[in-house]
């Protein structure tokens, strides 16, 4: 069984169809690419995994201990819970709050105490409040964050910043990671650095993983399927090497063949 | 980490200290009934800033209908002290006024806070004046005349307990896991949502316990003054509560306790001078917001300077 099926999936937004009849399967342990030109609907996609939009039509189901849930019409919280994580096309970090802080409050669906506890400080507050510490800074750890963790996410560079949401991600224990661009406005040095960083967290932690992304250097090596979004519809899928050399997917990105009309000529 | 740590003690100290010293004041004769009133409305100002402050400063919910959940809490509060006029009643009468109010801000809450901002601002300031039209059109509240000869049993030491009580609770939440909830949904709600987090459920938890401690407040406010009437608890009423919070800064539960205790011992000082009262008041609140825009405190706490000075451990909580 997948663990995520998404069938006939499509969004509109009044007039526009963002979305459109999309199929996309992932199994267990894949690590897929989302890519397609700008406005292509890939976002939208996310969001309509993870409830932030209601889908217009068609099924997007989980497997959950074997049996499969929709997750249609379930509030984001609903769905994180089940197991999916995002990151954030613009980051979308606790500006104001710490490091720690940010990695903690997605720790909150885990936390073993309750009102009483919290108003009061007593019984469990202090042991779970050191669990959560001694795991945020084990996932801060990945990378190499735990000497920042007194820091304001706001103050942390760019690339820090990217990586946080990713650890912010990670802290609410998915079984589904989904990423939206990781590696936008990074260097080619640290693409790659980052590219590591995703094989290995996948490894360590057992993820399954979608991502999107417009750096084919990163796409094209570590992802195993890929699915080419444009206006809304999936007009390719299959491994990097078909994706490549696919004359639709090459259309898409560059425009309709042009030198089509000189063939005559040449 | 633990319960004991130097921060605590100081804490602790500080608390008995200010007690003592207020204390001892008033056995040597030296504060007055006068000055007693004003630590009075400073105990319960800084309750209801203090809440307010979890709410609006916190939570990020903007709320102007503070005052209708001070309401609450006194008019229960003094209703049940008019039928049992002994120290039980008064407890029971300010637990109840918090529970009715908390139960309020639930119902309240559910419908209104999917609104945002402004318009949140708008609807529990409508909430507000419902509440207050309510009480003035009742027959067990007495209407616009009130209820009078409430039985004063609320004293100095019953003031100085529910105020400790209402910041320690607040601030404990705050440094917990449902309190840095609720500050997620102020820094982004869309993000703390994806993070597994209940906007809703947290948003409405920051208004109940909010209300909770204003009922306590205007129910310590009843037996205090002995006398209700609907119109205390007006619209100027929630914004007196408001500046406070803002002036010692959102999401600075120091900064509201300094507030409140700089703008009432303010605006007594300020009764001699009726004709200019306002103006001078108004003015002050200017030039401190030219000079201080994020509050006296911003968002800083006392505890965080007293952790830096103690060898520096920084932030841990």
């Amino acid at each position: 069984m997948a663990l995520l099926s998404i069938e006939k999936l499509t969004k509109s937004f009044g007039g526009l169809t963002a979305v459109s009849n999309v199929d996309i399967l992932i199994d267990k342990g894949e690590l897929i690419g989302l890519i397609g030109p700008n406005g292509a609907g890939k976002t939208t996609v996310f969001n309509l995994i993870t409830g932030v939009y209601a889908p217009s039509y068609g099924t997007i189901e989980l497997e959950v201990d074997g049996k499969l849930v929709s997750l249609a019409k379930k509030k984001p919280y609903r769905v994180t819970k089940l197991g999916i994580a995002r990151t954030f096309q613009n980051i979308r970090l606790f500006k104001d709050l710490s490091v720690l802080d940010n990695v903690r409050i997605a720790m909150h669906q885990r936390v073993g105490y309750g009102m009483p506890a919290a108003l009061t400080h007593f019984g469990r507050y202090f042991s779970e409040e050191k669990r959560l510490v001694a795991e945020a800074e084990a996932l801060l750890d990945v990378f190499k964050l735990t000497e920042k963790k007194d820091e304001l996410a706001k103050n942390l560079p760019y690339g820090e910043q990217r990586h946080l949401e990713i650890v912010r991600a990670m802290a609410t224990k998915p079984r589904l990671l989904l990423l939206d661009e990781p590696a936008a406005g990074m260097n080619p040095n640290e693409t790659a650095a980052l590219t590591a960083m995703i094989a290995k967290l996948r490894h360590d932690y057992d993820l399954t993983i979608l991502l999107i992304e417009h750096d084919m250097s990163l796409v094209m090596k570590i992802c195993e399927r890929i699915y080419v979004l444009d206006y809304g519809v999936v007009i390719s899928e299959g491994a990097p090497d078909k994706i490549r050399s696919d004359s639709r997917v090459i259309e898409a990105y560059l425009g309709e063949d042009v030198s089509a009309p000189q063939d005559g000529e040449a | 980490m633990g319960m004991i740590t130097k921060k605590n003690i100081l804490i602790l100290l500080s608390i008995v200290a200010t007690f003592a010293v207020v204390q001892v004041l008033r056995t040597m004769n030296i504060l007055t009934n006068f000055h007693e009133i004003t630590l009075a409305l400073i105990c319960i100002n800084i309750i209801l800033a203090v809440s307010l402050n979890l709410i609006t400063g916190f939570t990020g919910q903007f709320s102007l209908g503070h005052a209708g959940f001070m309401s609450i809490g006194a008019y229960t509060c003094a209703l049940i002290l008019l039928k049992y006029p002994t120290m039980w009643g008064f407890l029971a009468g300010i637990i109840a006024g918090g529970i009715a109010s908390a139960l309020v801000g639930i119902i309240i809450g559910l419908p209104t806070l999917r609104l945002k901002g402004d318009y949140l601002a708008i609807a529990t300031l409508g909430m507000a004046e419902i509440i207050r039209v309510i009480f003035l059109n009742i027959e067990i509240t007495g209407g616009a005349a009130g209820l009078a000869s409430i039985p004063r049993i609320a004293n100095w030491f019953w003031m100085f307990f529910f105020a400790v009580i209402s910041v320690v609770f607040i601030n404990n939440f705050i440094k917990s896991s449902p309190g840095r909830a609720c500050i997620s949904i102020r820094e982004d709600e869309i993000a703390a949502e994806s993070m597994g987090i209940n906007s809703t459920k947290y948003k409405v938890m920051s208004f109940a316990i909010g209300a909770f401690f204003a009922g306590i407040g205007g129910g310590l406010y009843a037996s205090y003054f002995f006398f209700l009437k609907p119109n205390l608890f007006g619209f100027l009423k929630s914004i007196d509560m408001l500046v406070i919070v803002v002036l010692g800064g959102l999401g600075s539960l120091t900064g509201s306790v300094v507030a409140a205790v700089l703008l009432t011992l303010l605006t007594t000082f300020l009764q001699q001078f009726t004709a200019v009262r306002m103006i001078l008041y108004a003015l002050l609140l200017v030039v401190i917001m030219i000079f201080r825009p994020k509050g006296i405190m911003g968002t800083s706490e006392i505890t965080d300077l007293l952790g830096r000075i103690g060898r520096g451990k920084g932030r841990v909580e």
